[in-house]
């Protein structure tokens, strides 16, 4: 019978091996992995990866210690209540960009709850220069109130120098 | 009448190239038919193409008036050995396969095509398709080829809409 998916998360500076050397260990011990999300934060590569059938959280952490090591990573293991074939369809998708000020996704985000807009998948990021940043933010999301609804909420944002763009997404099926 | 049973991944009949259709009978009618009627059956499809029921027969199905949200379409189109003249321009967009449950994921297709095929009587057709409607053609057309989206995926990141 197959265990519980454990969420693990690791944290390290970036470089060329992280993602086969964790893999690699896991894959040795007949883990399975479901799913995963891997990128690089500023200059750290971060992953979240499900996994199960490797052992209870402490001896993942017990196999992984000496990649951790090696690689300088911050593991942390949880026992999650997850399970596979649950994916969502995004009906929404929302991008802002401005200059970069303190306080964008909370505005944003309390805006799009508001809406009745689900947040499925949210990236952002920070460009421009040191002296001038700017902030740029994607997010997919399901609504349950209607586009139009989340138009009429941001449209405050304009006033701030917020640009937000509401677009409809429609996934096409055949 | 019962829906035909869906090929699913990774069914190497997905991965095929289809013959031309030549002959143009009762029978390829009626399995027209049975192929809108089984598209019908699954969950929310707007297009569906002879090879996903094991058919390997260059016809698919193609209706963007099935669409959530209304979009330009030709209607409900059989499209029997159709084939793209011409396309412009690029968009990203989300897609999935009744052949491949569960996963949607970002596709680059053209932006609009013309498109030449034949009717279920054999009578040529011609098309000018835009948007929705040119992606779910482009993607029955490549089933045709047994191209599947998943061979056309690009970074979940990926955004080509006009801002």
């Amino acid at each position: 019978m197959a265990q519980p998916w454990l969420l693990l998360t690791l944290v390290g500076a970036d470089r060329p091996g992280i993602v086969a050397h964790v893999t690699r260990v896991l894959f040795g011990v007949g883990a399975e992995l479901g799913e995963t999300a891997m990128m690089r934060l500023g200059n750290q590569f971060a992953i979240m990866m499900m996994v199960r059938n490797a052992g209870k959280p402490e001896e993942v952490t017990g196999l992984l210690e000496s990649t951790r090591a090696e690689f300088d990573l911050k593991l942390h293991v949880d026992e999650i209540d997850a399970s596979l074939h649950q994916h969502r369809e995004p009906d929404v998708s929302v991008t802002v960009h401005s200059a970069d000020r303190s306080g964008i996704v909370a505005d944003v985000t309390a805006a799009l709850l508001e809406a009745g807009m689900n947040i499925l998948d949210l990236r952002s990021d920070v460009g421009g220069s040191e002296d001038e940043p700017i902030y740029i933010m994607q997010i997919d999301g399901e609504t349950t109130d209607g586009i139009e609804t989340i138009e009429r909420r941001v449209a405050r944002f304009a006033e701030q120098g917020l640009n937000v763009h509401v677009t409809p997404l429609q996934t096409m099926r055949g | 009448m019962e829906p035909l049973p869906i090929v699913t991944y990774p069914d190497e009949r997905l991965k095929t190239t289809c013959d031309p259709v030549e002959q143009f009978d009762p029978e390829l009618r009626e399995f027209a038919e049975h192929l809108q009627y089984t598209a019908d059956q699954g969950p929310s499809a707007v297009g569906i193409a002879a090879p996903q029921v094991g058919r390997m027969q260059r016809l698919c199905l193609v209706d963007a008036t099935r669409a959530k949200r209304p979009v330009d379409n030709n209607g409900p189109l059989v499209l029997v050995n159709p084939e793209i003249t011409n396309w412009k321009g690029f968009a990203v967009g989300r897609e999935g396969c009744l052949s491949i449950p569960d996963y949607t994921g970002k596709v680059i297709r053209a932006e609009s095509i013309e498109l030449v095929a034949q009717d279920v009587q054999g009578r040529e057709v011609r098309f000018e398709m835009k948007g929705f409607e040119a992606r779910i053609a482009q993607h029955e057309l490549d089933h045709l080829d047994g191209i599947l989206f998943l061979d056309r995926l690009v970074s979940r990141h990926a955004d080509l809409r006009q801002r």
